[in-house]
């Protein structure tokens, strides 16, 4: 173990090389690039032993990670906004094709007007297609979460693609000290369900009626749900051999003896936190729930966490349009038919970039604005 | 040749669905039996994802894995290099359609080949989108009828042959299946090279082309005999003529009359002789280009035409 002033993109890329991936596919895209920059580079010096496919197109680069898994090896590619809306076919054939490929997405706005900042509406827009999504606060998370995520997407009960999301320059471009573990101790060698075989050909992905398809998406559903219980075994073997916790499901702040709640997701958390210890010094019993896994929904974990708060802010830094913020939307959904809900608010914070700052988050606990659309600038 | 040096072995079996007459599948039995046990087929939507079979059967006797329309050249890519990656020595073969390969897979096509991946890619053109219910593509030949262009298409085809050529990829070759075996030759000789390889099979479609299904040999082979097909294969740049395109282009042969091909076809029969005329003229300036293009001393001369 060393530890390394990295920020997230280069982080993501050193847990692509520890994870001893073999094949990656990729295309520009700001902010993401310098992951795929960084993996050129080790492979290129030798450190990295892995085939790099530099396409036309991220269409092209999941079509290639989706040929390379099926072919037997681990593939990533990285991307970020409009190159995922530009894969959107292919993230729905890398589920049903059940190929355990892992993805960071340096989230970013979707032009026009072209904007590069942080916004998590990318990977939320893809939030159905059926891929794991876990969103990170820190590179260390980015790191970790690379290595996790190959371990759940792998496993025998999942065989689902994961992206692993991190906030835009945010935490793309900011240097944070890494942790650099060896991510082998904690990953085996990826052993492919389907196999190329010439004595034994079979045909891959043909013609499915309509007796065969609901078992094939129920089969897919269910590897989801099974997802929650192998999470909660790769966080407990990542602590054991690591000595050190990353959660991959939820994260709890101050939330024992809280009665008001801020629930977030990525980068802004971070603010959050800073706005509880301050709620706190106020004697307001504030909390923070942060989601890490989006897709699946932990909404059992969700509301075991939030029993007894009285009040819960959701912060959304996405919104469905002609509704409302979509973790708002998930975790109102969580409360359905139980026997007690708190008052659940939403607010849609920090689009394309737009700073979002611990004091944003005091005022609506306190108050001070009003939930909704929060587009207040602090300075 | 003799038809009998063609293995024995069947890796597309009996009882698929392809229609009667279907030259796509005439042709990927050819294929298929050049390419032998060792080879992994990418099948983007196309007839043949159809003729396939229905899950959990298969007609196909390889490993074979169906990707999206757009990206078939990408997902064989990736295969090769996973294989690759792994020891394991394997023909990478692309079979799409002309709608796969001209239309919506070209950008994937023109990268993978850019890349010079060491894969095969074959299309089999039936000059439309047969597998939707007959529609125009850029495939298409002038005046031809489709259910998108009812009086005909009134531009002329493009030709992804010749860009692979202009991509400057290790092998270029078109083959009709009226002469499965100039394409069986074909297909050896391609294994052998590496690098990226493009192989364009003229497959005619009755139901697409409105004839009946026992002329499809007739009728490709026709194509060839009239111009409207070059049959040729371009290795490292260097192009040349094969089979009776060859004869054709070194003056043993003289092309026949582009009618006998055309009236054979529902799809042509509306065409006026302004239209006809218009076809003729494409055909003997896509020839000058053609021999051109060999840079040999034959001349061309109207006396490839009749």
């Amino acid at each position: 173990m060393k530890e390394m002033l990295l920020t997230g993109n280069q982080a993501a890329a050193y847990a692509v090389k520890n994870s001893g991936v073999d094949v990656v596919s990729a295309y520009p895209i700001t902010p993401s690039t310098p992951v795929v920059e960084e993996i050129a580079e080790m492979v290129e010096r030798g450190e990295m032993n892995a085939r790099l496919i530099l396409v036309e197109s991220e269409h092209s680069a999941m079509s290639a990670c989706i040929g390379a898994s099926l072919g037997g090896a681990r593939a990533f590619t990285a991307t970020s906004s409009h190159g995922l809306a530009y894969m959107h076919e292919m993230l729905h054939y890398a589920v049903n094709a059940r190929t355990p490929i892992v993805m960071t997405v340096a989230n970013r706005a979707i032009g026009p007007g072209w904007n590069i900042w942080a916004d998590l509406s990318d990977a939320m827009s893809q939030r159905d297609v059926g891929w794991i999504q876990i969103y990170c606060e820190s590179n260390q998370e980015i790191y970790d979460s690379v290595a996790m995520a190959y371990k759940v997407a792998e496993h025998q009960d999942v065989l689902l693609p994961a992206m692993v999301c991190y906030d835009g320059f945010v935490l793309s471009h900011t240097s944070m000290p890494v942790r650099i573990d060896n991510l082998s101790e904690l990953l085996n060698e990826y052993e492919p369900v389907w196999k190329v075989n010439f004595d034994n050909p079979e045909t891959h992905g043909n013609i499915t009626p309509p007796e065969y398809f609901m078992e094939l998406r129920h089969s897919i559903f269910r590897s989801h749900e099974r997802a929650l219980k192998v999470m909660e075994s790769v966080e407990r073997e990542f602590s054991e051999i690591f000595s050190r916790n990353t959660s991959l499901i939820t994260e709890e702040y101050r939330l024992e003896d809280a009665d008001t709640a801020i629930v977030t997701a990525g980068a802004i958390s971070s603010e959050a936190k800073i706005a509880v210890d301050n709620l706190r010094k106020r004697r307001i019993r504030a909390g923070l729930l942060r989601i890490r896994s989006f897709r699946p929904f932990p909404s059992k974990h969700v509301v075991k966490s939030l029993n007894g708060v009285e009040k819960v802010y959701v912060f959304d830094r996405s919104v469905s349009m002609g509704s409302e913020g979509q973790i708002f939307q998930e975790l109102k959904s969580s409360f359905h038919n139980s026997p007690s809900s708190p008052e659940i608010y939403g607010c849609v914070v920090g689009l394309g970039g737009r700073d979002v700052r611990s004091e944003i988050f005091e005022r609506v606990v306190s108050g001070k604005i009003r939930s909704g659309w929060v587009m207040e600038v602090v300075v | 040749m003799k038809m009998s040096a063609i293995p024995q072995e069947e890796y597309l079996l009996e009882g698929n669905s392809a229609c009667h007459g279907c030259a796509s599948s005439m042709a990927l039995r050819i294929v298929l039996k050049a390419l032998g046990k060792n080879t992994v087929l990418v099948v983007p939507a196309s007839c043949t994802s159809v003729y396939q079979g229905v899950f959990p059967n298969s007609a196909i006797a390889v490993p074979a894995v169906n990707s999206a329309f757009a990206c078939s050249a990408a997902v064989a890519s990736g295969l090769k290099a996973s294989l690759e990656h792994q020891g394991i020595d394997a023909n990478v073969v692309v079979w799409a359609g002309d709608g796969g390969t001209y239309d919506i897979g070209l950008q994937a096509l023109s990268g993978a080949a850019e890349r010079n991946e060491d894969i095969i890619y074959i299309c089999y053109n039936n000059e439309m989108y047969s597998n939707t219910g007959i529609q125009r593509s850029s495939a298409t030949p002038y005046g031809a009828w489709t259910t998108t262009t009812i009086r005909g298409k009134r531009e002329h085809r493009k030709d992804v042959a010749e860009l692979m050529v202009a991509h400057g990829i290790p092998y270029v070759a078109t083959a009709s299946a009226g002469y499965l075996d100039d394409l069986y030759k074909k297909i050896k000789k391609a294994r052998k090279i590496e690098g990226f390889r493009y192989i364009e099979i003229l497959s005619p479609c009755p139901p697409g082309w409105r004839y009946p299904m026992q002329k499809t040999v007739e009728i490709a082979r026709l194509a060839v005999e009239t111009g409207m097909w070059i049959l040729y294969e371009c290795e490292h740049g260097i192009l040349r003529f094969t089979g009776v395109s060859k004869a054709i282009a070194d003056g043993r042969k003289r092309m026949r009359d582009i009618e006998e091909y055309l009236l054979l076809q529902g799809r042509f029969r509306h065409l006026n002789d302004d239209e006809i005329r218009e076809i003729r003229k494409y055909i003997t300036e896509r020839w000058k280009r053609f021999a051109h293009m060999r840079g040999d001393k034959h001349a061309v001369t109207a006396e490839f035409f009749v």
